[in-house]
């Protein structure tokens, strides 16, 4: 192996449904690593709200699309010695497999470190992968292509039934399915090949269990399986859908171990060196076995297996690649032994996933074998209940636990449980609850035994507690309540007491927790970890505490709205303040974060960010104080109740981030100050609702406090919108109030992001969106600094934000997003905390706020930018990133409600350059040739006519759906009329998208509402489902246009960060 | 259901309190831990752990109940190393009552309670291990507030003798059809004698103090076993013989002391032990002026003994295999010319990885060369 002077890492872009956080830690795991190597390194990821694009870590960074053309040209300029292409998921491994197949790799004499592109080709390709563990005789399930009813059903005589049919390249696996017989597999069969050409026919693992192991490989042939991890769903559920415990819990030795040595047969016949997992299919009756696939790479269940044991796998997989031995590398978790080991945990980790699926239209609730999860959660305990109960109130989706849980009901349990949908845990648990037997609930969910009777403990506790609720629960009960993981929530609901009842009879009981150390090796040998979770199974702590240490809350689990930029602000501000020698404590559970590594702070609970929680810490740790205005949300609404209860908040005061929070508050201060806002108000019947939007006027933007279906926020345009919305979507009732506000039409949005010291500006940053006012600002196209703002405005906003400002005597972090209409400018709202967009301005002002912010808070001295954001040479734009495509059925527009899971920021000379490369990052592609055009109401039609001429001079043809179509020809540019797919006639809009005959669909909808017309949406939907580019709003069409037409693609500069000046 | 409180009560005073379940009764011997995650029905089975109480520090203990006695076809149970539970008493944080697999017969706390073998849960076994490991391996005590013991010392008692076969058995390949290896029986865990018997081997069975020399063989296996290899003084002057005799020979965890004792070198006791599945050992290799060094190898092993070699004093004969990546502790000596291995870890896993089971190849690829 050649030396390694200069190395380029490939960062996995823009968080998406299956490649989110985790490649940010496994990333800047890997760029520490090469820095300790003294390695200099190269980081090419757009993604602007990581820790891996920071200052510090790696020697460049470029913020330009992970794309073969684009990293050609870093590897001319940077001429790196080796390229990692492990570390950033998925789309660094295709980047690196492209290059290699264009050559480029070797034509500048780069070398893959970490396992070679023909072991990753050999994983990615399913025959190749089939045919190289046929091989070893290492079973895989078996699968055959058919092309027609007959060979389909000669196949499943040789598989066997039941069978799995599935229709290959379908829209979202329609028409595949479970055949249990012959005739059923002849009717799907039938059916199938009127739309098809292939069917493949599988073996249908039903009830198997899944599970997966992490192995670490070096050069000379050392193989560990670092962890393994067994999933509660059984086969059929996607891992990322699955609940997950790790270790397995319900394996014998012989199945542990067979698995374990068959992973080890396998990893070392592929080659792979660094790391990887490998996913079984087991049988519940047998050793059976299948092997699903390995991921020659860092992935999801790599951060979850690095979190869950202590083990660093990312770290250690950087310095195998280097050609390291295991030997040679330390355990960083107990500094005394070697990295050559196997963890040996003490606990047990649960997992779930959160989803998000109430803000998309259309998207079905069920989970199955695709991923539509944004994000998850990682609990530790010392019994499977305990980490349970944790992990599902950590999700803060509403659950207590996983049983009292007053929210959760359902109309037809048995169809639940046979049908998992993102609830299935609850109505797990409901079923018991109801009366269902153990077996009956595990013949019906396949869910191994264990775990169902688990579920059936805490229900009969419950039963327990409610029998003793009239008196006060005695003391082995409430032990055995905590550590079964109840909260004091879920005791009080059970027992009809207050949750501060509760608390109080607890500490009089003497039923507090304790912190216990990840260290893995159970304690066999003394460990310096700071690693912590608490338990209430013990009888000692394992560390002492010292007053003083600044507590920061993160924010939780990754979500719509709420993701990795949240991450970047914790793990930022406990840098300052490790600058600034105070000692820090994280408190966090996502285990796809890198505040949650426990090198980035003194202390790192991995645990629940509740206020019950939290205060249990404030108890033992007795910190300086909390912050929780750099974890987005969710440690924001902790403010008021924790400085009530007596711990002390840094930062801006509690009771004045509650008046910038609270609706009510806020508007009258605003009123003092003199400044607009859309007039709004609080209503509780459909008639006071009907007569606001009349005073004030369609469109109007409803807020309801309890939502029925769909998405929680809606624009209607007219009073039978209105109507339809509260009808079918929304409760409304003096219980549940509606919020109603005018809906400012063709306004400009715009973002402030600064930094005030007891009430005085001291950093701030403007930002404009591309899209006008109606798309949500975390969906939106943001420019800083502002091209196309008034200065008039500016100076508006300036004044706004200070007197803001001043009224709530802010002392850190805030944000305030404005409407812009005519040099008017309108307050839509004021979060006193850090926001989304701080990573993004602190990046392109090259100032970074959260130092700021942290400084302030703090007290000490802080220095303010040298140079206003206005006096910028270059423009930086964030563009979102949409996962529509994993999400089936899901309507791809964008409206009131966030539906983006991730962002990219590029920088340019102007704005069309960082614009162009920014859309490149998340998706689209240039140069076009053929874009199909459907551009709605008559108004964007004409608003769009100088986009489309622009798209016509630059020779591309066009397409457009009959108005349009029409609409162009009066203007005389010449388009290709399609048909309405609907009109099943042929030639029609779906069909060249189907044919991937246009390279681009713009598709402007004809309403703020999201229910479309059904045209419409069959035309956006197939963009997504056949990877056509999609632009569904006005202005960013029309800014396209004007960029495609002032910068040819060749002249868009691929510079490093650092040189933008 | 009544829950019974009981307490586990060490040598220092120190008490942690828990539930009974298993036998209702107290018991007292050496107390030990085992980190392993899997496979407590091989670890309770292993008559190494003779005279000890067992915390396991995994805290979920139980889950897939126990399986059934059966026996393969040469009669060594197919689930459990020995025919019956070796253990004085199993301290766990969480027993799972409810278990589920395929394979079980019973749970865990019927199986203890059958065999007349008390346990508790709801200790702190993180707190318990942690005194252990600083203070060292203590005697311990599972007392209730009616039924006191006194402690019992494990030490002064050859426990080797409690678990060895009293008679020679012979298992395996025909005599005639296979070559002969004499497994001296310390307490030999049955994985141990099936590593061999199915490598085609006809195995003689002999307690651990037989004078196997006039015996016709062609290896020799000395087996694991639970305490102190000084205890077996006979063992250590038979196998010298065998050294001397020149056949193959292997020795696993105790086998390994006693085949070291036997050439030279002394044993110790270690402050804790190793008691676990993920001990990681360092393969040494002949560097340029063939003396040995510490490789880049490393393999993964199950460990299990309270005792090490010390090889420093074994003579230029001797060369360290095998080094404990952790400790530094010897893991494994072999001569330099003669066919003779000892490895403290246990290749035939069970509980445990299955990295090292080539070792039985060597050695009986040895056995059945020298035969020929």
């Amino acid at each position: 192996m050649k030396s390694i002077a200069t190395a380029l890492v490939l960062g996995s872009s823009a968080l998406k449904i299956g490649e989110a956080g985790e490649f940010d830690y496994s990333g800047s795991q890997a760029i520490k690593a090469l820095q300790q190597e003294g390695i200099r390194t190269i980081l090419i990821n757009p993604n602007v709200a990581t820790i891996q694009t920071s200052e510090g870590l790696a020697d460049e960074i470029y913020f330009i699309p992970v794309k073969p053309e684009f990293v050609e040209t870093v590897i001319e300029r940077e001429r790196p010695d080796g390229i990692l292409l492990g570390f950033g998921g998925q789309t660094a491994l295709n980047c690196g497999l492209e290059l290699a197949r264009r050559g480029v790799l070797k034509k500048y004499g780069v070398e893959v470190l970490g396992a070679p592109i023909a072991t990753i080709e050999d994983t990615e390709d399913r025959e190749r992968f089939v045919a190289r563990l046929d091989e070893i005789q290492v079973d895989t399930p078996r699968s055959e292509p058919t092309t027609s009813v007959e060979q389909a059903l000669e196949a499943a005589e040789a598989i066997g039934y039941p069978c799995m049919a599935r229709v290959a390249y379908a829209l979202g696996g329609l028409g595949s399915g479970i055949c249990r017989d012959k005739e059923a597999l002849e009717e799907l069969a039938t059916r199938a090949f009127a739309h098809t050409d292939q069917l493949l026919i599988e073996e249908y693992l039903e009830g198997w269990k899944e599970l997966e192991y992490e192995i670490v490989r070096d050069r000379y042939d050392n193989c560990i399986t670092v962890c393994n991890m067994e999933n509660i769903n059984p086969m059929g559920i996607h891992t990322g859908e699955s609940m997950v415990v790790a270790p397995s819990q319900t394996l014998s030795d012989d199945e542990y171990h067979q698995l374990r040595e068959l992973a080890l047969k396998v990893v070392r016949h592929l080659g792979v060196v660094g790391e990887c997992n490998i996913q079984y299919a087991l049988s519940p009756k047998g050793n059976a076995y299948r092997v699903i696939e390995v991921n020659a790479r860092l992935s999801r269940s790599s951060a979850l297996a690095s979190k869950a044991t202590g083990y660093p796998l990312a770290f250690v997989a950087a310095k195998l690649a280097l050609g390291k031995s295991l030997t040679e590398i330390d355990n960083s978790v107990t500094k005394a032994t070697c990295a050559c080991f196997e963890p040996a945990l003490d606990y047990i980790v649960v997992k779930a996933p959160r989803w998000d699926l109430k803000k998309f239209q259309g998207v079905s609730e069920q989970i199955g074998s695709a991923m539509k999860s944004v994000g998850e959660v990682m609990s530790i305990g010392r019994t499977f209940e305990e980490a349970l109960q944790k992990a599902l109130r950590m999700l803060e989706i509403g659950a207590k636990g996983a049983v009292c849980n007053d929210g959760i009901t359902f109309d037809d349990l048995q169809s639940e449980l046979a049908n998992p949908t993102d609830r299935n845990i609850f109505a797990v648990a409901q079923a018991l609850e109801q009366g269902m037997s153990v077996e009956q609930v595990c013949e019906i969910t396949r869910i191994d035994r264990w775990f169902v009777d688990k579920l059936a403990r805490l229900v009969e506790l419950v039963q327990q507690l409610k029998r003793q609720g009239s008196k006060t629960v005695a003391k082995p009960l409430m032990l055995e309540a905590k550590q079964a993981g109840f909260s004091d929530a879920q005791i009080a609901l059970a027992t009809g007491k207050s949750e501060a009842d509760v608390f109080a009879r607890r500490q009089k009981l003497g039923v507090t927790p304790w912190a216990k150390q990840i260290d893995t090796l159970a304690a066999e040998y003394p460990a310096a970890t700071n690693y912590l979770y608490l338990t209430y199974h013990g009888q000692e702590h394992d560390v002492g505490f010292e007053q003083g240490a600044v507590t920061i809350l993160g924010p939780g689990a990754y979500r719509i709205g709420s993701s990795v930029e949240f991450d970047w602000c914790c793990v930022n501000t406990a840098k300052t303040l490790r600058t600034l020698n105070y000692r820090t404590i994280m408190v966090n559970h996502n285990p796809e974060t890198v505040s949650t590594d426990y090198d980035e702070c003194d202390r790192l609970y991995f645990e629940e960010l509740s206020f019950e929680t939290v205060r249990e810490i404030y108890a033992l740790e007795k910190p300086l104080g909390l912050i929780l205005s750099m974890g987005g949300q969710i440690p924001n609404n902790l403010a008021v109740r924790c400085a009530d209860a007596g711990m002390r908040v840094l930062g801006t005061s509690p009771k004045d981030v509650d008046r910038a929070e609270n609706r009510n508050t806020f508007s009258s201060l605003l009123e003092t100050l003199n400044v607009p806002q859309p007039p709004w108000r609080e209503l509780t019947s459909f008639q006071q609702a009907y007569d606001f939007a009349q005073e004030v006027g369609f469109p109007v933007l409803v807020r309801p406090s309890y939502v029925l279906s769909g998405a929680a926020m809606a624009v209607a345009v007219d009073e039978t919108q209105l109507a339809d919305f509260l009808d079918k979507a929304a409760e409304i009732s003096p219980d549940y109030p509606v919020v109603i506000s005018k809906f400012v039409d063709n306004a400009k949005e715009i973002d402030v992001d600064a930094v005030s010291q007891d009430g005085e500006i001291v950093a701030w940053a403007v930002s404009e969106h591309v899209e006008n006012a109606g798309v949500h600002s975390g969906d939106a196209t943001l420019v800083l600094p502002p091209q196309r703002t008034y200065l008039e405005t500016m100076r508006r906003i300036r004044q706004v934000t200070a007197h803001v400002a001043r009224s709530l005597s802010i002392n850190g972090p805030f944000n305030i997003q404005f409407l812009a209409k005519n040099n008017q400018v309108m307050v839509i709202e004021c979060n006193v905390r850090a926001s989304r967009s701080f990573p993004f301005v602190s990046k392109v002002l090259k100032k970074n706020f959260i130092d700021i912010a942290t400084r302030v808070i703090m007290g000490r001295p802080f220095s303010s930018p040298e140079r206003s954001f206005l006096d910028l040479d270059y423009v930086g734009v964030k563009a979102p990133q949409f996962s529509f495509t994993r999400l089936e059925g899901a309507d791809p527009t964008l409206g009131v409600e966030m539906a983006s899971t991730g962002e990219v920021a590029c920088l340019g000379i102007d704005f069309d350059e960082a614009f162009l490369k920014a859309l490149i990052s998340v998706g689209f592609r240039f140069p076009l040739k053929s874009v199909l055009l459907s551009t709605g109401p008559i108004e964007s039609k004409a608003a769009f006519l100088n986009g489309a001429k622009r798209l016509r001079r630059l020779g591309i043809e066009l397409y457009a759906t009959g108005g349009t179509a029409e609409f162009l020809a009066r203007n005389d540019i010449e388009s290709t009329v399609l048909s309405w797919p609907l009109d099943e006639k042929p030639n029609s809009a779906i069909d060249v998208i189907k044919k991937r005959q246009v390279d681009l669909v713009i598709n402007i909808p004809k309403h703020y509402q999201k229910e479309e017309l059904a045209n419409d949406y069959l035309i956006r939907r197939a963009a997504v489902d056949f990877d056509v580019p999609l632009l569904t709003n006005l202005q960013l069409a029309q800014r396209l246009t004007e960029a495609l037409e002032r910068i040819p693609m060749d002249q868009l500069k691929v510079r490093r960060w650092s040189s933008y000046e | 259901m009544t829950v019974k409180q009981v307490k586990l009560v060490l040598e220092d005073q120190t008490e942690f309190l828990g539930q009974s379940f298993g036998a209702d009764r107290p018991a007292a011997g050496e107390v030990v831990f085992n980190t392993g995650m899997v496979g407590y029905p091989e670890t309770l089975t292993d008559p190494s752990y003779r005279g000890q109480l067992l915390a396991l520090t995994y805290p979920l203990v139980g889950n897939y109940g126990v399986p059934g006695p059966e026996r393969d076809e040469h009669g060594i149970p197919l689930h459990f190393e020995s025919g019956q539970i070796q253990i004085s008493g199993l301290l766990v944080c969480e027993y799972s009552q409810h278990y589920s697999h395929f394979d079980a017969l019973q749970s865990l706390g019927q199986w203890l309670a059958d065999a007349g073998i008390p346990a508790v849960t709801g200790i702190d076994t993180r707190a318990l291990t942690r005194r252990l490991r600083e203070k060292g391996t203590m005697l311990g005590k599972i007392v209730s507030a009616d039924d006191e013991v006194p402690f019992f010392d494990p030490r002064t008692r050859d426990m080797v003798s409690l678990v060895s076969p009293k008679e020679i058995s012979e298992l395996g390949a025909p005599r005639k059809e296979a070559p002969t290896v004499v497994l001296l029986d310390c307490g030999c865990k049955g994985s141990i004698a099936r590593s061999i018997v199915k490598r085609g081997i006809h195995v003689v069975r002999v307690p651990y103090d037989h004078y196997f020399l006039d015996l016709d063989y062609d290896g020799l296996l000395i087996s694991n076993g639970p305490g102190d290899p000084q205890m077996c003084a006979a063992t250590i002057r038979h196998v010298e013989h065998a050294l001397a005799v020149g056949k193959p020979i292997l020795g696993i965890c105790l086998g390994h002391q006693i085949l070291a004792l036997a050439g030279g070198a002394e044993t110790y006791k270690l402050k804790f032990g190793h008691r676990s599945q993920n001990q990681p050992c360092v393969a040494y290799e002949e560097n340029g002026n063939g003396k040995p060094a510490l490789s880049k190898r490393c393999v993964i092993t199950s460990q299990n003994h309270g005792y090490a070699v010390r090889a420093d004093r074994m003579g230029n004969d001797w060369r360290p295999w095998f080094q404990n990546a952790n400790d530094g502790t010897i893991e494994g000596i072999r001569h330099r010319s003669k066919p003779f291995w000892g490895v403290q870890f246990h290749p035939e896993a069970k509980p445990g990885p299955t990295d090292t089971a080539w070792i039985f190849d060597e050695f009986t690829r040895a056995v059945k060369e020298g035969r020929r």
